[in-house]
């Protein structure tokens, strides 16, 4: 992403040309913690992949599910959601 | 300032400010209407209803809930490329408040216009320009008409200024409610086509297209939101030369001609009185028969006022000794507020006159010719006594 735009270069009106650029935005660094999984108590159910209010979560190959962390802002919904207890949330040190 | 009879080309009608703006966005062939109605402002929007109802005028009239929507409508619209016009007053512009950003942030050349009106409590339906310097800053365009003519010409050209090009703002055109909406006046209408030449059909550089899809509105984090308000307030700044340019084309081809600030009797005053809006042509008359007794006044009538005319400005009061500056709104804690923004533009200046501020007129208390004297004669007084503070002003005419 392009971040050292100067003034004289901005679109009028801000307009964004290139369709789908908020896929670029990295929401993933708004996050404090986050999500550890232990698929052992894993039911597959798919109940955090609903749940997630961003839309991070993906199918895994082996049809576990797991939380792309470029976008993911450590809401703890799936955590909060998971009937298993499979997820928590651990506070992410940053260096 | 408009002496004597209508002139310019076209055929002479009497009509009511507001028709007379219904008539300038009929002839602008305006694309999409959406619009509340709110007293003085209604008639206009009733008219135009009309004239889309019995096919005088090929528009989408949008009837919304509420100013809010119909400012929203207008930004949709005009994201899809269409030419849109709006109008309200007082509390409806308040209403309409948080969406007028959005309009200017985004650019779309939305024109409205604003019958000046009290704002409520306690609730008033008559003129003053509170609503009007609630508005200062959203980065619309911003012009004060004087008189009907002027009205329907301003709307005009607000067409024209808002979506040229390099100018891409939206343009608000405030007239006096009562005083100029319901009072009929001679005017000179031009021929349709004529108008239609002058504000040809535009294209908006990226509207809405599925052929050519865009993001509009998007958030903008804190690494690119100064870029991005430094584009806006330059191009904003900048198109005050489009409004000159496009003021002065008007008058070449209509006959009458606009400045940013207009002056009356100014050569050799050394006292000038200023103001905004219709009370103008009443205070016109005071500095005629103050000429007349041997006082050498003048008038400045400030018509563009945002983006503001710095240079004009200080070019007008060079020679002048006193400046009267006559607010027709309080800001509370603070005074006049125009007057304050003529202060501030004259403070680098090495020669300044001695300002002096009054507020009249508020909430439709009518300002006559003798009132404008006595504002004179005061306002001279103070102007000489060492006790007058910058910061006073006096609210004039108000029962002690």
């Amino acid at each position: 992403m392009k971040i050292d735009i100067k003034w004289h270069e901005v679109e009028i009106g801000a307009i964004v040309k290139e369709p789908g650029s908020a896929s670029e935005y990295k929401t993933g660094d708004w996050r404090s913690e986050v999500p550890v999984r232990d698929n052992e108590k894993c039911i597959k159910c798919g109940i955090c992949y609903i749940f997630c209010p961003e839309g991070c979560i993906y199918r895994t190959e082996d049809g576990y599910f797991d939380a792309n962390l470029y976008y993911c802002k450590g809401c703890g919904i799936c955590a909060y959601e998971c009937p298993r207890g499979v997820i928590r949330m651990i506070e992410e040190k940053k260096e | 300032m408009n002496e004597g009879g209508p002139r310019g080309k076209g055929r002479v009608v009497g009509l009511e400010g507001s028709h007379a703006v219904s008539e300038a966005v009929k002839m602008a062939n305006t694309d999409v209407i959406a619009a509340y109605p709110i007293t003085p402002q209604t008639h206009i929007v009733e008219r135009l209803a009309e004239m889309v109802a019995d096919g005088e005028l090929d528009a989408e009239f949008i009837c919304v809930e509420s100013e809010h929507s119909a400012m929203s409508a207008c930004i949709g619209a005009s994201a899809a490329g269409a030419r849109t016009f709006t109008c309200t007053s007082a509390q409806g512009l308040e209403l309409m408040h948080e969406v007028l950003y959005v309009a200017s942030g985004m650019r779309f050349p939305v024109v409205m216009v604003v019958m000046n009106r009290a704002l409520s409590a306690p609730l008033s339906i008559w003129c003053d320009h509170s609503d009007a310097m609630a508005v200062r800053d959203v980065s619309w365009i911003q012009m004060f008409a004087e008189n009907n003519q002027e009205a329907f010409d301003l709307t005009v050209c607000a067409f024209r200024i808002a979506e040229n090009r390099n100018v891409l703002f939206p343009a608000m055109i405030h007239m006096d409610g009562f005083y100029l909406s319901h009072v009929i006046e001679d005017l000179v209408i031009p021929d349709e086509k004529e108008v239609r030449d002058f504000i040809p059909d535009y294209e908006y550089p990226f509207p809405l297209d599925p052929e050519r899809p865009v993001s509009m509105g998007c958030f903008a984090p804190p690494y690119i939101y100064p870029e991005i308000k430094k584009a806006q307030e330059v191009a904003f700044e900048r198109s005050k030369t489009e409004v000159k340019s496009v003021l002065h084309e008007f008058g070449e081809v209509f006959g009458r001609s606009y400045e940013l600030i207009e002056s009356y009797r100014m050569d050799d005053a050394s006292i000038a009185m200023l103001m905004m809006g219709s009370i103008s042509e009443t205070a016109m008359l005071a500095v005629d028969e103050l000429r007349d007794d041997g006082c050498d006044v003048g008038l400045l009538r400030i018509r563009l006022w945002r983006p503001f005319p710095f240079e004009e400005l200080r070019d007008a009061v060079r020679d002048i000794d006193t400046l009267i500056v006559v607010d027709r709104c309080v800001s509370y804690g603070m005074g006049g507020p125009v007057c304050a923004e003529i202060k501030s533009a004259l403070y680098d200046e090495p020669r300044r006159p001695k300002i002096v501020s009054f507020i009249a007129g508020i909430g439709g208390r009518d300002v006559t010719v003798d009132h404008f004297k006595q504002m004179f004669m005061q306002g001279i007084e103070r102007a000489k006594s060492e006790k007058t503070k910058t910061d006073e002003f006096v609210m004039f005419g108000v029962r002690e």
